[in-house]
This record gives C-alpha cells, sequence and structure tokens, in this order.
C-alpha cells in the first residue's frame, strides 16, 4: 500500500481526507459528548443522506446538476437539518431530545422517497452508506480542506466561550456570554464536519468517529484539553489504521475504522480497570 | 447616603409564569457593602428573583437598576459573580480540571476572540488559593467533594473580581462544619473585600449573626430591613411566612 500511496492518487486522496476526518471528528465530538448532545450527530447523517439521494436523483431523472458534487447537497440538508433541530428544541423545552428523533426518521423518510423515486442507484449510494476508499475526489479533498480549516479556527477562537458553555449553560448566560449564538456556530460546525466524513466512513458510522474516541479518552485523561488531545489521538489512530486494514482486507472502512476505534475504547476500560487494582 | 447610590434598585417588579404571579410588586434597594439575605419557602421565588437579577428572566413588569444602569440596557456582566443553586448538581463526569472551571470564569472578561493571559492565570492561582483549593488545581472536578466542588464554584465567581456576588442555596450537600467555614468565608469577602453579597438560603439560624440585611419573600416581599430588625421579629411573624411549624434556631455567640 505503501507504493501504492504514492501510485494512485485515489488512495492519497482518500488518506489525507481521512487524516483530516480523524482530527475534526473527535475534535467537534469532545463537545458533542459532554453536551450530551451524541445523537444529534446521527439525526444529521441521516439528513445528509437524504440531501445525498435528492442531488443524485436530480441527476440521474433530470440530468442537472450532472458533475456537480452530491457532497454540497448533502452539507447543505445537514444545515437545514441542524436548523430545524434548533427549532424544534426551542418548540419542545422540556423535551428538547425529541427533536432528535423527528429530524432523523424525517431524515430516512426522505432517502427513502428519493431513492425509489430514482428507481434505485448504482453502487453510489452505498459507498455513501458505509465509506469507501475509492470514492474519494479531488474536489472532496479540497472542500473537505476548507471545512477542516474552517473548523479548526473557529474552535480556537470560540474555545473558552465553547467551553463554558458545555460545563455550564447558564453560568455562560449569566455571565453575557452570547449562547444562542455560540450554540448555533457550533451545530453549523457540527452538520459540516458529518457531510465531510461521510465519504470515508460512510453516513451510518459518522456520528461513531465522533462519540468513540471520545468515549476512550474520558476514560483515561484529566482535564479538557487533555480529552480533547487524547480523542483526536484516537481518532487518529482508528482511521490510519482502518483504512490500511481495509485496504489490505478489502474490508469497508467506515467498518474497519470503527471496530477499530471499539477496540480502543475497550483497551482503554481495560486499562483504567488494571490501573485502579494497582493502586 | 450609601443609600443614595444602591447597587440594585428593583421597583415593582412583577412576574407570572403560565398564568400565576411568581413575583408580586417586589422593590428592594441594595445598599454597596451589603450582605442580603433572603430567605422564604420553597417555590416563593428566591431563584426567579435572582435570575433577573442575572439577566437570565427578561423584565416583564417593574423595573431594576444594576449600578444605576437599568438592566435592559445593562452590560458589564463581569461586574457580578454567581454561584447557583444548581451548581452541586452539575454533570460529575465532566473532563475539566478544577483550573479549566476557575478559568471559565474570566470567559467575558477575556472577552470574546481573545486569549487568556499570564495574568489570568495568576488570577486563577491566587483565587484558588484563598479559598484553599490550590493543590487541587489539576484534579478533574468531579473527583472532589461536594463541599470542595462549592469551593471551586465560589472561586469561579470570584476570580473575575466581581463587586457584587450573588448566591442560591451555595451550601445544600455540604457538611455542618463546612457550611460554618463557608459562611465564614463569605463574611470576610464581605468586610475586608467590601464585595456586595446576595444571599438565598434557608438557614437563617446560622446567617442570622453574618448578614446586614434579611429579606423574606413569598411572592411578595413580606419584610426587608436589617438584621436587627429581623432578629427582633417575633417567631409568629415569621411562620406567617413560611407556613407552620418552621423553627428558627437563631445563634448566640
Ligand atoms: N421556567 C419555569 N419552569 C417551571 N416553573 C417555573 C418557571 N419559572 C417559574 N416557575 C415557578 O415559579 C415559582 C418559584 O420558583 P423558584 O425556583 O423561584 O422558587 P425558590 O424560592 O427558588 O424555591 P426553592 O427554595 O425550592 O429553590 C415556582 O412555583 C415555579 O413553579
Ligand atoms: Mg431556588
Amino acid at each position: 500500500m505503501i507504493s501504492g500511496l504514492f501510485q494512485y492518487e485515489f488512495l492519497q486522496n482518500a488518506f489525507l481526507t481521512g487524516i483530516i476526518i480523524g482530527v475534526l471528528a473527535p475534535l467537534l465530538g469532545v463537545f458533542v459528548v459532554v453536551r450530551r448532545l451524541s445523537l444529534i450527530a446521527d439525526a444529521l447523517s441521516h439528513v445528509t443522506l437524504a440531501g445525498i439521494a435528492f442531488s443524485l436523483l436530480l441527476e440521474k431523472k433530470l440530468g442537472i446538476l450532472a458533475g456537480l458534487n452530491p457532497l454540497y447537497m448533502g452539507m447543505t440538508f445537514s444545515v437545514i437539518g441542524a436548523l430545524f433541530i434548533e427549532r424544534l428544541r426551542n418548540v419542545y423545552k422540556h423535551y428538547q431530545e425529541l427533536a432528535i428523533p423527528i429530524i432523523l426518521s424525517g431524515g430516512i423518510g426522505l432517502s427513502a422517497i428519493f431513492i425509489s423515486i430514482a428507481d434505485g442507484f448504482n453502487t453510489d449510494l452505498f459507498s455513501y452508506l458505509f465509506g469507501s476508499v475509492s470514492a474519494v475526489t479531488r474536489m472532496d479533498l479540497w472542500i473537505i480542506m476548507g471545512i477542516c480549516i474552517l473548523v479548526i479556527i473557529a474552535i480556537i477562537v470560540l474555545y473558552k466561550e465553547l467551553f463554558l458553555l458545555s460545563f455550564d449553560e447558564e453560568h455562560a448566560r449569566a455571565s453575557g456570554v452570547p449562547a444562542k449564538l455560540i450554540h448555533f456556530i457550533f451545530i453549523l460546525l457540527v452538520a459540516l464536519v458529518i457531510a465531510a466524513s461521510m465519504r470515508i466512513v460512510g453516513i451510518l458510522l459518522v456520528s461513531s468517529l465522533m462519540t468513540l474516541p471520545v468515549a476512550a479518552s474520558i476514560r483515561i485523561a484529566t482535564g479538557f484539553k487533555q480529552t480533547i488531545l487524547y480523542s483526536v489521538l484516537f481518532g487518529e489512530a482508528a482511521v490510519v489504521g482502518g483504512l490500511f486494514l481495509s485496504y489490505y482486507l478489502d474490508w469497508a472502512p467506515g467498518g474497519t475504522i470503527v471496530l477499530l476505534a471499539i477496540l480502543i475504547l475497550i483497551a482503554t476500560i481495560l486499562y483504567k480497570k488494571i490501573r485502579l487494582r494497582m493502586v | 447616603m450609601e443609600n443614595s447610590n444602591p447597587i440594585i434598585k428593583i421597583d415593582h417588579l412583577t412576574y407570572r409564569y403560565e398564568k400565576e404571579n411568581v413575583l408580586e410588586d417586589i422593590s428592594i434597594e441594595i445598599p454597596k457593602g451589603a450582605f442580603l439575605g433572603i430567605v422564604g419557602p420553597n417555590g416563593s421565588g428566591k431563584s426567579t428573583l435572582l435570575k433577573h437579577l442575572l439577566g437570565l428572566i427578561k423584565v416583564q413588569q417593574g423595573e431594576i437598576r444594576l449600578f444605576g444602569t437599568d438592566i435592559r440596557s445593562f452590560k458589564e456582566w463581569d461586574r457580578i459573580g454567581f454561584v447557583s443553586q444548581k451548581a452541586n448538581s452539575f454533570n460529575t463526569g465532566f473532563p475539566a480540571t478544577v483550573f479549566e472551571v476557575v478559568l471559565s470564569g474570566l470567559t467575558r472578561k477575556i472577552g470574546l476572540f481573545r486569549f487568556g493571559s499570564r495574568e489570568d492565570r495568576k488570577k486563577v492561582h491566587a483565587v484558588l488559593e484563598s479559598v484553599g483549593m490550590r493543590e487541587f488545581e489539576n484534579r478533574n472536578i468531579g473527583e472532589l467533594s461536594g463541599g470542595q466542588q462549592q469551593r471551586v464554584f465560589i472561586a469561579r465567581a470570584l476570580v473575575s473580581e466581581p463587586e457584587l456576588l450573588i448566591l442560591d442555596e451555595p451550601t445544600v450537600g455540604v457538611d455542618a462544619q463546612n457550611v460554618n467555614q463557608f459562611y465564614d468565608m463569605l463574611e470576610n469577602l464581605n468586610k475586608e473585600l467590601h464585595i456586595t453579597l446576595v444571599l438565598v438560603t434557608h438557614d437563617i439560624g446560622v446567617i442570622s449573626d453574618k448578614v446586614t440585611h434579611v429579606a423574606c419573600l413569598n411572592k411578595n416581599l413580606h419584610f426587608h430591613g436589617s438584621t436587627m430588625e429581623f432578629n427582633a421579629l417575633k417567631e409568629q411573624d415569621l411562620s406567617s411566612i413560611y407556613g407552620h411549624g418552621v423553627q428558627v434556631i437563631t445563634h448566640q455567640h
């Protein structure tokens, strides 16, 4: 594969994308997990799928948007879905988690309708569901790099506000932090990263890349910065290792990455147990 | 003289929540340097009143002035510190160190698009020292006892050097010995650093020798005055506010 990396552009695309996603997903994932929004990632990924199905449908039936990256439509849907979740969370103040199944089932419903109207797609859709090493184009890579820069700048600039908002929302609002605006920006970032991650890990497994490395990290990290650091390290290990394995074994990369992430999680749980026993 | 320039001035504040008045025609002035204790039964609107002062609830009817400015145009929230009733029921699994939590108290003061400086870190260390928690700065907040966590939350409120500190039942879940230490600390803040304090509590007896003013709230303001006047109140008057069976144990030194 090492030699393949130099030879084939698609491998380079997949690897570079994977390395970026391995940073982005767990980085945002830390905030998602500590704010107990893990399921939002799931809801948004299903809405993204609807966007992609819609884009493929337009391409197949009407011939428009041909050549336009389905990622754009996926991102658009994901962002719109995020806006809807926020609206619904305000409507159901005391049942905020209700917004998630509503949006999630809406996403799947729309996807199913688009797919049936299109009379099925070629294998393309499968690669969106479970991820694919060969599907990543140079254009995808550029888009994802752009998202990466945006997200990292936003996190660095808004770090202390995001931290306060995550730790204690009431205190954030009482100290005059523009909580609504920052939460809104945050949800938009999540929507973008989900759309970006889907090429490699697939819609169905995107949320796990945001949560599993964080779940492992929380077991052993001290402090918030360290939690972020370990999450990114674990995420990166799972992605790079998973891509290598999937290439050699010809497995779906999404599944391989997620299984590695679960192994890392188990390892950290065992590590913690053993360390506690030694003390 | 000091009354001419109250830190907080509330005029005829009424707040309705779902067709019911939670607060009714509250008027109160809190002078600079006061230590006000607010007492009242559960559901009497104490937290609601404090939330108004923190800008968490919009004024429906009446007026509030903070530091002489109408609360609707008030912007200097870093002059007010806050320790909430829920501080001890936060997500204890949250992966943050004591240092990080206290530093977050400076978020507003540092400002949007800016980063904390070495100066800010020094402030965090100093305030942790003053509440006796310096040695725990690198521990995760969830690993501390309830009383220790509460000190950390006090430190977070104090780190921005507020002129006014608002506390909503800060001693829930803190054991008796630490509660006394805690009130001593508050008294110190008030007397030495001249921080104005507004404290909601159920420990009327314990505070009656620490606070300078008392307010009894039960939807309406039933009593507001100096601690001496409060202590002179008969027990019947208090139970008319609290309902039956309230025992007020005053501290005698
Ligand atoms: N957002 C809200 N949701 C539910 N109830 C509310 C809300 N706002 C006000 N209330 C009502 O306001 C009343 C006063 O509540 P508040 O929390 O201010 O009381 P409290 O004096 O702080 O009580 P406690 O001693 O139990 O803390 C209650 O009857 C409550 O039902
Ligand atoms: Mg209360």
